[in-house]
Parts: structure tokens; sequence; C-alpha cells
């Protein structure tokens, strides 16, 4: 467990320590300060050159994060490499959409404005993977925002370390990252084996379920790295929901799929020819299980139980990593057969590539018609999005809303598919799918 | 019990003094805590409703989100954070909200490692006191 290294035995390049002594700035300055005393905290023995990096910091969460980015823009900060920004804490597109005070408002602005000014590429989105460049297999890039961290290791292959806010803009700026953890392939082999090969092949390959799935996985594996052993037919989309459920439930950064993630062609390549630490079978009980621990609506009937419930919902949230094309094509059928009652809110999150692409094929309009609001740049978890005061029930087919929603927002939550979703909100009441489970 | 004292390393040095908050179970501090009461409000979670403000918090490590770092800033800034934090396992986004601390504010928890053993054997409520060299002495 120990760290062997402190920040004084860190081994800095000449740059590295130019950089320390204010010869790029004070912002650079202290950038790699920070750094340094991170890599000390690892145990990293050096910094290595990062390509790439994403940006969670611009999220206003109090004046401090300000505090900080004020600091490193009166310093002089520039990013010295590609940096995409996260979601930030409004819709700059659509202000009329922000439902908080004032003030909290122009200091989420200000934020984000620091960012911008710092050179990042503003796409504000928590799904910077869904726009392109994307980073390459085994390229070193600096991430955070945790459903990103997981989606670049795990489905892309690139590698970053599970990166909190500050240390991703510190890389950004000196262009560099401690040379630990995920970063070095030797940190990269799966630990812990989740077997799902005695699930009924309907439930292996149903996409709604992934986010339960992900989320046991990330209640039991914890901080160590799982392989995903039987999983079938599962989409970009479906590895996103799986990847962010795992990521709020464990401190999960990276993931391997046997036959479908890059690093697990086989169990033996996903464990580096090790034996496991430990081998989990997942049966339909542990499924049920985990669909459970995502809702916490007082008195909700099991998930994938039939027929209708007397369980109000008064939100219906989507886009947790923020919806896809893909995703949009999906439920557009869906709402125009089922549209919200007038008393239920309907929101999907999303970015503004996909937006974007609703417009130019007129399906915003239809959305919009249909009572259902599409947000960009930031999400219902992280900003006064929702008009429905808090108290009441929330209905969502993300892990990641349904981990999140009771604690930032204040509201129960309901747990189910995207079908489930649109026809509980069409009814006022939750629906439930009587042909989900076989 | 008598007094113990153990020897924890240091990821972020400081010398602070409170009651032990022991959390089984790991906590993100983003969507798990609130910044402004220093309450935990994470709905799952077996602790919800206590607060960590000038609590020695014995975690085994965080979780979830990578905006705990920001929320551990926040509660620095508005003197609702734990007085220290010591952790079982190593949690770079904890200790990485501590150095910003510093950075900025010139004050921040300590963030201790320490080996499991001795880890296990903090007890809920005991009075504890971290010192700069990483030193935790537990009053009996």
């Amino acid at each position: 467990m120990a760290a062997a290294n402190t920040p004084e035995t860190v081994e800095l390049t000449e740059r590295d320590r130019a950089m320390l002594e204010g010869d790029f700035g004070e912002a650079a300055a202290v950038a790699m300060r920070i750094l340094v005393t991170m890599a000390g905290v690892y145990g990293a023995e050096r910094l290595l050159d990062i390509e790439g990096a994403h940006i969670d910091g611009c999220l206003y969460h109090g004046d401090s994060g300000v505090d900080f980015a004020e600091l490193l823009v009166a310093g002089g900060a520039r990013v010295s490499v590609p940096t995409t920004l996260n979601v930030g804490g409004l819709d700059l597109l659509h202000p009329e959409e922000f439902a908080g005070t004032a003030e909290r408002r122009a200091k989420a602005l200000r934020l984000m404005e620091c960012y911008e000014e710092m050179g990042c590429r503003t796409i504000w989105t928590c799904a910077p993977y869904q726009t392109t460049p994307r980073p390459a297999f085994g390229q070193q890039v600096a991430w955070a925002e945790s459903n990103a961290i997981v989606f670049a290791n795990s489905v892309l292959g690139a590698r970053t370390h599970r990166y909190g806010d500050f240390i991703d803009i510190c890389a950004a700026i000196t262009g560099r990252a401690p040379a630990v953890g995920l970063h070095l392939e030797e940190n990269r082999r799966a630990q812990v084996v989740f077997d799902l090969r005695s699930l009924p092949h309907a439930l292996r390959s149903a996409s709604w379920l992934l986010p339960a799935i992900g989320y046991l996985v990330g209640e039991r594996c914890g901080n160590r790295i799982p392989v995903l052993l039987g999983l079938e037919r599962v989409d970009e989309d479906g590895l996103k929901a799986l990847g962010a459920a795992a990521a709020s439930s464990g401190a999960v950064a990276l993931f391997h799929a046997v036959g479908i993630t890059p690093e697990a062609p086989t169990l033996e390549a996903a464990l580096g020819r090790a034996e496991p630490e430990e081998w989990i079978e997942v049966g339909v009980s542990d499924l049920r299980d985990g669909l459970r621990s995502l809702s916490t609506a007082p008195g909700e009937a099991e998930a994938g139980a039939a027929g209708s419930v007397e369980l109000a919902i008064d939100v219906v949230a989507l886009g947790s990593p923020h919806f896809s094309p893909r995703e949009f094509a999906e439920l557009m059928p869906l709402v125009e057969r089922h549209p919200p009652a007038g008393g239920v809110e309907f929101v999907v999150c999303t970015n503004r590539l996909s937006l974007g692409e609703l417009e130019r094929t007129g399906k915003l309009e239809q959305l919009r018609a249909h009572g259902v609001r599409v947000v960009v740049d930031t999400c219902v978890v992280v900003a006064p999005i929702l008009r429905t005061p808090a108290g009441g029930v929330l209905m969502t087919n993300s892990g990641k809303f349904a981990h999140y929603a009771p604690g930032n927002v204040g509201f129960d939550v309901v747990f189910g598919s995207l079908a489930e979703c649109v026809r509980s909100a069409h009814g006022g009441r939750l629906w439930r799918d009587p042909e989900l489970w076989p | 019990m008598s007094a113990v004292e153990l020897k924890a390393q240091a990821l972020v040095a400081g010398a602070a003094v409170g009651k032990v908050l022991r959390l089984e179970e790991p906590l993100s501090f983003w969507g798990g805590v609130d910044p402004v009461s220093g309450t935990i409000i994470d709905r799952r979670h077996p602790r919800c409703g206590e607060s960590v403000a000038g609590r020695v918090l014995v975690m085994p490590y965080g979780r979830g989100s990578s905006s705990s770092s920001s929320v551990l800033l926040e509660g620095v800034r508005l003197g609702t954070a734990p007085a220290a934090v010591v952790l079982r396992e190593l949690d770079g986004i904890l200790a990485l909200g501590a150095a910003v601390a510093r950075e900025l504010y010139e004050q921040s928890p300590p963030v201790l490692l320490l080996a499991p053993a001795d880890w296990e054997v903090l007890p809920e409520g005991a009075e504890a006191a971290v010192e700069v060299s990483g030193r935790l002495r537990i009053a009996g």
C-alpha cells in the first residue's frame, strides 16, 4: 500500500523543473506544483507526456472552483495539448432553462468562460467520446469525469488514470501527468471476473439492463478492475451506460468485456495471464438486486414486474451520459406513440452535436411539440434545470441519474427501460413492461 | 481501550484533531456530501444524515464522481470539511482536493493512508490527533 515516492523524489525533466520555477509563467508553476504533489501521492517515479485532456473542473460546485480557475487565468494559463470541456453549470444555448439564482448563474458562466480563456474546446459534454477526434488506442491522456474516464480506458483503449477536478487542467497546461496507475500497461489487467454466462441469452443482450449490470459490478468490485464474461451484442451506447453505472456505484475506471473491449480479446488476455482475485457468478437474482438498488422510490415494484403500478411519476430524465443520435432515433418513435402527459416533466440531456442533427432533421421540433425538453451543455443532476419541485419521483433509464438524483436534486428515483420511461410519462404513473423478462 | 499510536503515510500532510467518523462503505463526496452543511446526503449510504464537518473521517476509499475533489475544496472554503481524512486505500481524488486547498487557501485537512490492519482498529467516536509526520494518536 505504501507509495514509495514523495514530491522530493519524483524524477523531473529539465522542462518540468523550469515550469516549477516559473519559467513558463505563474499558472504553469501552480499546475506543475500540484502535479508533483499528486505524483508523490500516487507514488509515481516520474511524469509522462500526455496528448490530450478532458476537463471536469468547468462545472460549478461553489466559489472555490471559480477561485482556482481565476488563479490560473490570472497566471496566464494556456493548455498545451488538445483539451475538451465537460458539462458546465448551464445551457449556454438555452439560458432560459436555468432555474437557479442570478448569482449562481453568473458564477457558473464565469467558470465556463475561464476554461474557454485557457484555450479549451467548448464541447460542454460528459460524453466527449461521442465527438471527434477521439483518443486512439494506447494514447496517453488525462481525462476527468468518471464516465468519460471509464469509456476512454475501457472502450477506446486510451490510457488515463482516474483523475478529478483540478489535476485535469494542471495536466492540460503542462502536457504532463504522473506516470502511474492506468497509464501503465502492468496496472491494466483485470482482477475480478464477473461471469454472466449462466444468464439467459435474452438478458445478456438486453441493453436496458446494462446499467444494472454496471451498478452491481461497481458495488462488488469497488476500486479493482473487473472483466465481464458472457456479455452479448452490446454497442457503444450500451458500454457507455454500463461504465457510467459502474463508475457511480464503485471507483471503476476501467473494465474489460471479453470479445468486446479492445484489451480483452480473450479472458486470459484481460487477466494478463494471471489468476483472478475473485470469480463472481452473476445470476438472475443478482440482476434483480442490481435493479433494486437503482430505485429508491418507496414501495417501488420490482423492476421487470408486469403491468402498471400505483406510483405517480413526476419527471422523466434521460441522457446521463449525454444522449447520442442513435438513442434519439430510438426515443423518437416511442414518444410519437406515447407522448408525455401534460403534468410530467420530460427532459433529455445531450451535446450540441446531437442537437444540431436533431435540428437539421426536424426532429427537435417534433420532440418539443410533444413536450420533450432537450437540454445541452449541462444536465439535470448538476444544475438547477428541473422545474418540478424536489420531493417527487424521477424516472430514468440511466444508472448514473438513478444514483445521483436522490442526493443532488432531492427526487426519489425509479429505474426502467427507455420504453418504460416513455410509457410511464405518458400515463403519469409507473408502467412496467411485461416483456422485459424472459 | 488504551491510547493507541499509529504511523500513517501523509498523502497531504497537516495537523488536526477531531472525533472519528468511521465509514465502512466508501463515499463519493460529489453527490454524497453537501458542502454547505457538511452533511452526508447520499441516501444509499448507511451514514446518510450525519456530518463530516470537523471529524476525522475514516473511510476505505472514495468512489464515484471525479468532482469529489471540488466538493472537498468547497468544504474547506466554507469550513465544513472533515478535520482529516484517513484512508485504507490510496485515493487520489480526495488528496487532490486537499492539495489544491493548500495551494489556494493555504489550509487543508491532512489526508492519510493507513495500513489496512491499523485502519481496522480505529474506533468510531474516538478522539484522534493527526501530526504533520503522519502519526495518528487515538485517545483511550
